[in-house]
């Protein structure tokens, strides 16, 4: 292995190898920081940008930065790389390869065509020296729409997951949060319940009283209770009415088995979830949610910095047709991502994401114990608007009882659609017009009393 | 000066939810209303402090000092012990660094490692919450002792620890031979919660345990699991612990908690 060095001024900078340069050109993040792998001063960190940037692409094929032979998603995402749709960015290097990105001609046809011939360590390592807007506008030129039982992801669209986490699963605290956030307009690309109390029982239950709302009043929506694949496994041998499949899932092998999965597993569980063909519009039936630090803090990093690790979670979702993927960006806390880190890292996932051909939102959110406020969060939030985001989440008041961190709102989806003039997903829009919540679009209209929706809550 | 204008009805309004009554089924902010779209003035502000205490809680330092007199006005011993990470900001950013002591506390210890060791010892850190462990460790600390002390239990001087992580009792233990660790520390606050206390029981403490050989009492504050029924938790873990000679996942946390009655007369001061 040759290794990279580059001089600046009177010094001269070496990388030992591929995954050393990934980690020197990262942008600054307190978990590469944790794992000792942060570039040593500012100016190394742009001498490994600028060496970064005349990196041919072809080197993150010829080089693994986690070896072939030990690890299955190196092997998934050597042996899955598409040569002809890489063949128009082939020759270029890193570098050339942003600029390519951000020329006029590079529309949202191109880069769909692009997708499958691009590798997460690419994507990856053009995000290192692109700034946030340049993100912005080349994830914004991206449209991915996945289907289920609606269409996600259109030009124009923004969908939100409804989040009614309780701390103790009770149905009713579950149900009022539920009709909250249908009556603020939430829950288009999926109502979702993080289990406070983690097993199969928990489980059916759950997804039966969700089915139950959807089909009671017929909501074009999908629902998914979050947990371990091997539980919502087990719940359709039950016969739970299971529309969505979740997992959270990492870019190493040893993180992903740290979370009990490997790809074979998840395969199973993706044809698990199609066999019961529950979508009407579509059928893309896997969820997954991933985050910056995961691998470090499963001690599974190989060497390889977290924004790197995260974009091959990416390559991972990818591999199973997902109708959502999100990062729960500011979750994993001050240790991995603090204050403005999140706002930077929550732009390069999504950026990372739509590049590789993923349907991807966003948890924009953050703890306590992080230096980050809600106005960091309404500039991330107001920045992924701006780059097409497929959706967002909808906590009430932005505040998860059950998971303890904040989110975002049913307002702060409200906020987006309107000053960006961003619909739901359109047989969801048609569904708030027709039960009078919403109107034009974007705006909520006044609720009369004695609105079916109402009795949600009281059954 | 100018007198200020007289307040008038204006007539504006944030729009009401009609279904606002459903908070009685959960804690979560819902019916909050609208401006607009947006949320109101008052829920805007409610949330506002909310984070702010959390913050607070956050940020506030430990007054060890205080504690240990504290806990000498009721004839307990307590050693003062800092953690290898010096302030807040390296607390937060370094958490290896809040699981080791720094040197002069090791040589305090080291200094104690002639002592024929102890059935417990009790660890007090502030973790993410100096103001949970402030507000409710010393209740928890009273009316698990006196039990201990009757059931003959050879306790160790309680320490107290400034920027410490739960892991930190397992380096504490194992310098002063206990068989058992019990870190009392501040949960990460939640935005209705800055003040949660957390207990970590720990059977042969040694640098290395994972957290799967441990077992946790969450949300110990009288809003949450009150001072009694945390009490009676954690001793039936620790004699289960002790007698069973281990923790975590291989014990559970499964003693039905007695009548309100029954828990009075086990803990008289709890009242």
């Amino acid at each position: 292995m040759a290794g990279y060095s580059r001089t600046v001024g009177a010094q001269r900078y070496n990388f030992s190898d591929l995954k050393t340069l990934l980690a020197k050109a990262s942008p600054a993040r307190s978990g590469d920081r944790l794992a000792g792998l942060a570039a040593d001063s500012e100016e190394e960190r742009v001498a490994a940008q600028m060496t970064l940037a005349d990196t041919p692409l072809q080197s993150f094929l010829d080089e693994a930065i986690v070896p072939y032979e030990s690890d299955e998603v190196t092997r998934l995402i050597i042996d899955s790389h598409d040569e002809a749709a890489f063949a128009p960015v082939a020759p270029l290097t890193v570098g050339e390869f942003r600029d390519w990105l951000l020329d006029y001609p590079t529309d949202s046809k191109i880069l769909s065509a692009l997708a499958p011939g691009i590798t997460p360590e690419m994507a990856a390592a053009v995000s290192k020296i692109m700034r946030i807007q340049d993100m912005v506008l080349v994830s914004g030129k991206c449209r991915v729409v996945t289907r289920f039982r609606n269409t996600i992801g259109l030009q124009g669209r923004l969908s939100s997951r409804l989040q009614p986490n309780h701390p103790t699963d009770d149905p009713k605290g579950i149900a009022a949060s539920i009709l909250d956030g249908l009556m603020y307009g939430c829950g288009d690309a999926v109502i979702g319940i993080n289990p406070a109390t983690d097993n199969v029982d928990q489980t059916v239950m759950l997804v039966n009283m969700l089915d139950e709302i959807i089909q009671t009043y017929g909501i074009p929506t999908q629902s998914c209770v979050l947990t371990h694949v091997t539980n919502a496994m087990q719940a359709i041998e039950r016969g739970a009415p299971v529309d969505l499949m979740f997992q959270s899932v990492a870019g190493t092998e040893a993180a992903n088995e740290s979370f009990g999965i490997n790809l074979g597993l998840l395969d199973e569980a993706r044809k698990a979830a199609l066999s019961l063909e529950r979508g009407t519009v579509g059928s893309n039936v896997m969820y997954f949610e991933t985050g910056q630090g995961s691998a470090l803090s499963a001690n599974s990093h190989h060497g390889i910095d977290q924004q790197t690790c995260e974009a091959r979670a990416y390559g991972v979702a990818r591999a199973f047709s997902p109708l959502l993927v999100n990062s729960v960006v500011g979750f994993i806390g001050p240790e991995y991502l603090d204050g403005r880190e999140i706002i930077r890292a929550g732009v390069e996932d999504h950026f990372c994401g739509k590049l590789l051909g993923l349907p991807m939102g966003m948890d924009v959110c953050y703890t306590n114990h992080a230096d980050a406020d809600q106005d960091d969060m309404d500039t991330l939030l107001t920045l992924l608007g701006a780059a097409g985001c497929n959706f967002v989440m909808g906590v009430p008041g932005a505040d998860d009882i059950m998971l303890n961190y904040q989110s975002t709102s049913f307002h702060d989806a409200l906020y987006l659609r309107q000053l960006l003039g961003l619909k739901p997903a359109p047989e969801f829009e048609a569904w708030l017009e027709q039960t009078g919540i919403f109107e034009n679009g974007t705006r909520l209209s006044t609720v009369a009393s004695g609105h079916p929706l109402l009795g949600l809550a009281e059954r | 000066m100018a007198k200020p204008p007289a307040r008038t009805n204006s007539g504006v309004r944030a729009q009401r939810d009609s279904w606002s009554t459903l908070r009685r089924f959960t804690s979560a902010r819902i019916g909050l209303g609208r401006a607009g779209g947006s949320i109101p003035t008052r829920e805007l502000l409610e949330f506002q402090l909310a984070h702010a205490r959390a913050r607070d809680a956050v940020n506030h330092a430990f007054d060890v000092p205080a504690f240990s007199e504290a806990l000498s006005a009721k004839q307990i011993d307590s050693l003062s012990l800092g953690s290898a990470a010096g302030d807040r900001h390296t607390f937060i950013q370094r958490p290896d660094l809040g699981r080791i002591l720094d040197d002069e506390s090791k040589a305090l210890l080291q200094s104690k490692t002639g002592d024929q060791g102890c059935d417990v010892v009790f660890v007090i850190a502030d973790g993410l919450s100096a103001l949970a462990v402030e507000r409710h460790a010393l209740p928890v600390i009273e009316m698990t002792r006196a039990h201990l002390v009757r059931e003959g239990w050879r306790i160790a001087p309680y320490c107290l620890v400034g920027q410490g992580r739960v892991a930190i009792g397992d380096e504490i233990g194992a310098l002063l031979q206990a068989q058992l660790s019990v870190v009392l520390i501040g949960e990460r606050p939640g935005l209705s919660s800055p003040d949660s206390l957390g207990a970590y029981l720990t059977f042969d403490p040694l640098p290395g345990r994972s957290n799967a050989e441990r077992n946790c009492i969450s949300n110990i504050r009288p809003e949450g699991l009150d001072y009694a029924a945390a009490a009676f938790k954690l001793l039936h873990l620790m004699r289960q612990a002790r007698a069973r000679k281990l923790s975590g996942i291989a014990l559970k946390e499964d003693a039905p908690l007695p009548a309100p009655a029954e828990l009075q007369k086990l803990f008289p001061n709890s009242a």
